[in-house]
């Protein structure tokens, strides 16, 4: 056995491969897997996103990433509203893992025996298992690893669905992130040309559902399990009390807030696993924007808000034409600026005189 | 009670109502006939007449172009007399259960030794004007000028003064929301009286996470020269608060949160303290000093 794979890992495999006499088929297929370059990832948490070609080099490759999920106490507000966070790798969202088509994903899941609940992952990338949650519903103190072929290129939401009331409960907690399988030659505009981004931020929208007490005050919990009934019940009302980009009312605002300079083009991924949204920028606009998410469909050009089904991530491509702060809201502005959804932009650079100008400073109304 | 004895507290009070024996407070009743034992008199602090720079609140243009608040020297040339802490929960309950207060944006259960907050300006007012009728004596907001002057080295300001690269006018956004920046931790709730303790004259819990409304207006006012004006344009309906930083309040709004523009850190908590108009003890006062020589006061801007 030892001695079969090491040849296969030598050069000239495609022929020694089909050589091998009466092999199942799906021990080619792992052979030939089990033959490709593997690549391992180190995630890091959202907005940024780890490093990546955008074009692939070389060949379909085994990306390895592992996440270990924790559940954590986080404050989600200015006012210190804590909640029992359910999380991939320790943020809300989870990381955003960047592969090309036909790579394959190789994910180690860790539940450590510190954790309450049974977790999974669901890849919307993915085909079959549900996903993948059939395959890695791991207990506290096991781990997991799953391999999927990223076949469709696109931005895809994963999220946690361990059945039942659990999948909603786990979603909303916390447990969601995105992938983005890019094209192995790169994004491309409506007519083909290439294009390029310099920066790439994940955004991660989240609804949390705070219980209140006779006052009117956001309770705590002493345990995930003391809060389900409550927060479940809230669930069911629909009603958000937060809807929060990366895991917190302010989270990407001032001094964490997302930068950028004129002239400089960033693709801005937004998922929302669980519930519509609608990405704005408030000042400037998308000028490429997958709005689905998915990159063999071609881009809606110039829009000025996109629509983000709940379930899915999409992608916009925006390059910066004017220096100030930028607003980048869910524009149901009382979600946005009520409930959270709200991030800013900090863009250094000259001012364009030609595409805005205020003509006449704010005076007293002229009177003849 | 007898109020007399905290509003002499400064030294040189005390002195001039030994001078003046006890007969004038007898002779000038201090409070209105009811039930005003009910309401504790809040305990205050004299300021002495000072100079202070005082960067002018209010936005201001010079050729069309946002310029840096002009810093004037100010003298408050009459003694202030300020809450030496900010009002509490309980004595805003007392306004609020007398019918003449609105309730606090607060939860049922906070303590009463606590700073009120969730109080919009009009609720301020209405407490002043509650508050001046129950002890007889004229209470009310500080402007942001007296707010200055007591405040000491505890004034702020505004984190950014205005200035920007005229050619780029994104450059003076950008440099308030870095001066304002934040790290999205969460604001703490308004802590117990004394926390942030007393500044050089005395007051205490100044520029803490509580900020306090003032009297005065937001003002865009155009300047033309050096230090010429200029047409001025006042909008009482936004108020100054200050605290940590100075803040431009919309003066219905009692979350300091939902009333800052789409950028920049509001302020955390709204509260307030007053100050009280000289009485007639205090006049009398000035009017014996300037009777006898004694250097003559000018009114308070
Ligand atoms: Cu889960």
């Amino acid at each position: 056995m030892v001695t079969r794979r090491e040849a296969m890992m030598s050069a000239g495999l495609a022929a020694l491969v089909a050589a091998l006499p009466a092999m199942p088929a799906s021990a080619q297929q792992a052979a030939e897997i089990a033959a490709l370059p593997r690549e391992k990832v180190k995630l890091v948490p959202p907005p940024f996103v780890h490093a990546h070609d955008q074009v692939a080099r070389g060949g379909p490759k085994v990306v390895e990433f592992t996440m270990t999920i924790q559940e954590k106490p986080m404050v989600i507000d200015d006012i210190g509203t804590t909640v029992h966070a359910m999380t991939y790798d320790g943020s809300v969202p989870g990381p955003l893992m960047v592969v090309h088509e036909g790579d394959y994903v190789e994910l180690t899941l860790v539940n450590p025996a510190s954790n309450e609940l049974p977790h999974n992952i669901d890849f919307h990338a993915a085909t079959g298992a549900l996903g993948g949650g059939e395959l890695t519903l791991i207990n506290p103190g096991e781990q997991v690893t799953l391999r999927f072929k990223a076949t469709r290129s696109g931005t895809f939401v994963y999220h946690c669905a361990p059945g039942g009331p659990m999948i909603p409960w786990h979603v909303v907690s916390g447990m969601s992130g995105a992938i983005m399988i890019l094209p192995r030659d790169g994004l491309k505009d409506e007519t083909g040309k290439p294009v390029r981004y310099d920066r790439v931020y994940y955004v991660g929208e989240n609804d949390f559902y705070v219980p209140r007490d006779a006052d009117g005050n956001f309770k705590s919990y002493a345990s995930l399990g003391e809060s389900y009934a409550d927060t479940m019940e809230v669930m069911r009302g629909l009603v958000p009390t937060h809807v929060v980009f990366n895991g917190a009312v302010g989270a990407l605002t001032g001094d964490n807030a997302l930068k950028s300079a004129v002239g400089e083009t960033v693709l801005i991924v937004h998922s929302q696993a669980n519930r519509d949204s609608r990405p704005h920028l408030i000042g400037g606009h998308g000028d490429h924007v997958w709005e689905e998410g998915k990159f063999a469909n071609p881009p809606a050009k110039d829009l000025e808000t996109w629509f983000i089904r709940g379930g899915s991530a999409g992608a916009a491509l925006y390059t910066f034409l004017q220096p100030g702060i930028y607003a980048y809201v869910n524009h149901n502005l009382i979600e946005a600026v009520e409930l959270g959804a709200t991030a800013h932009f900090v863009v250094d650079g000259e001012w364009n005189e030609d595409l805005m100008s205020q003509v006449e400073a704010p005076r007293p109304i002229a009177t003849n | 009670m007898n109020t007399t004895s905290i509003l002499l507290s400064g030294a040189a009070a005390a002195a001039m109502a030994a001078a003046l024996a006890g007969g004038l407070v007898l002779a000038v009743p201090e409070r209105p006939a009811g039930d005003a034992a009910a309401v504790p008199p809040a305990e205050t602090v004299r300021i002495a007449p000072g100079t202070l720079l005082f960067p002018e609140p209010g936005a201001f243009l010079r050729d069309g172009r946002p310029v840096a608040q002009p810093r004037r020297s100010l003298r408050l040339a009459a003694p202030l007399e300020i809450m030496r802490h900010q009002v509490s929960v309980g004595a805003y309950r007392r306004c609020v259960a007398a019918g003449a207060c609105s309730p606090a944006d607060l939860p049922r259960d906070a303590a009463p030794d606590l700073p009120v907050t969730g109080v919009s300006h009009i609720d301020a007012e209405a407490y002043a004007a509650w508050y001046s009728r129950q002890t007889g004596r004229t209470w009310r907001l500080p402007s942001a000028a007296e707010w200055a002057h007591a405040a000491g080295t505890r004034f702020v300001g505004d984190l950014w003064d205005g200035a920007g690269d005229a050619d780029n006018p994104a450059s003076a956004w950008l440099a308030r929301y870095r001066a304002e920046g934040t790290t999205g931790a969460p604001a703490a709730p308004p802590q117990p009286r004394g926390r942030f303790g007393a500044n050089e004259k005395g007051v205490v819990d100044l520029a803490g996470n509580v900020w306090e409304w003032t009297s005065t207006c937001y003002r865009r006012v155009t300047l033309v020269g050096e230090a010429e004006t200029r047409a001025t344009l006042e909008n009482c309906g936004v108020r100054i608060a200050e605290g940590r930083h100075r803040a431009y309040m919309s003066r219905f709004i009692r979350d300091g949160k939902s009333g800052g523009c789409a950028v920049g850190t509001p302020p955390e908590h709204l509260g307030f303290r007053l100050v009280r108009e000289p009485g007639p003890l205090a006049r009398f006062a000035l009017l014996w000093g300037r009777l006898t020589g004694a250097q003559a006061e000018e009114p308070a801007v």
